[in-house]
């Protein structure tokens, strides 16, 4: 058996790199991707516990942060579409309206 | 080591490598590419830890549902590479290094946290018996919610696409 540490470890990678992601890419499609990452490092942690502790709940709420996951990404790919039109770019640098 | 460990270093490279390809990449569609890959390796991680039904549906779901809806816009947008900003030097100089020290943060104290945590015991045979049933009684509530979140997410989705006219 391959102890739960290995795992734990490989998550925190994972959501290391999701974050590295979100911080660097200037794409708004990529940025998205870099946040679907984050969520996979974070199911693989929960159903790392759930097996440790021989609990099933974690992976039930795998199945709802996957569900959640994919309303995200019906929602945000219609906002990214709507950006893409207005501003002409996928470029995040140009989408700082809100932006002091 | 166990074949078992082999395995998991196998599926933990991919994994990586996928991840680290998602930030070098410049091109969107070569980004949710290596995306794909990351979700399948979890896969055959969630395979290893004996959570079948996870495993499928990770397949199913993410790499088959939400990767291909990425995919999807990224060529009805018919995105380009990334462009590059007068501003990224510093970024690159200061910040990626300290993005990848805040990543070997995080790993070296949830590797030193979880030490000494013992190896569980394997998983029950009837597994996903049990989670259905979890699902179905325990978590019936959520289920529901989640289907109304659904309905929403659908709702939102065709009132941003259809707004223009």
């Amino acid at each position: 058996m391959v102890p739960s540490s290995y795992y734990l470890v490989l998550s925190a990678v994972l959501f290391g790199l999701g974050v590295v992601a979100f911080m660097f890419k200037r794409n708004i499609i990529t940025i998205f991707m870099s946040i679907e990452l984050m969520l996979n490092a974070v199911n693989l942690a929960f159903v790392t516990f759930s097996r440790h502790l021989g609990n099933l709940n974690g992976q039930v709420f795998v199945f709802f942060v996957i569900v959640v996951a994919a309303a995200e990404a019906a929602v945000g790919l219609a906002i990214i579409i709507l950006i893409a039109k207005h501003r002409q770019s996928l470029n995040v640098e140009r989408v700082d309206l809100l932006k002091l | 080591m166990s074949a078992q460990v082999i395995v998991f270093f196998i599926l933990a490279a991919v994994a990586v490598l996928g991840a680290v390809s998602l930030i070098v990449q410049r091109h969107p569609i070569r980004s949710a590419l290596s995306l794909i890959v990351v979700m399948v390796a979890l896969a055959g991680l969630y395979l290893l830890q004996g959570s079948e039904l996870v495993a499928a549906v990770q397949i199913i779901v993410y790499a088959g549902a939400i990767m291909v809806l990425f995919v999807f816009v990224i060529m009805l947008l018919n995105a380009g590479e990334e462009e590059r900003t007068n501003v990224s030097r510093m970024a690159r100089y200061v910040g990626l290094p300290l993005g990848f020290f805040l990543m070997l943060q995080l790993a070296w104290w949830v590797g030193r946290g979880t030490k000494g945590m013992a190896t569980a015991a394997s998983s029950s045979p009837a597994m996903t018996r049990n989670l259905s049933k979890l699902l179905f009684t325990d978590f019936l509530l959520p289920f529901e919610l989640t289907s109304i979140l659904i309905l929403v997410a659908i709702l939102g989705a065709v009132v941003l696409a259809k707004r223009e006219n």
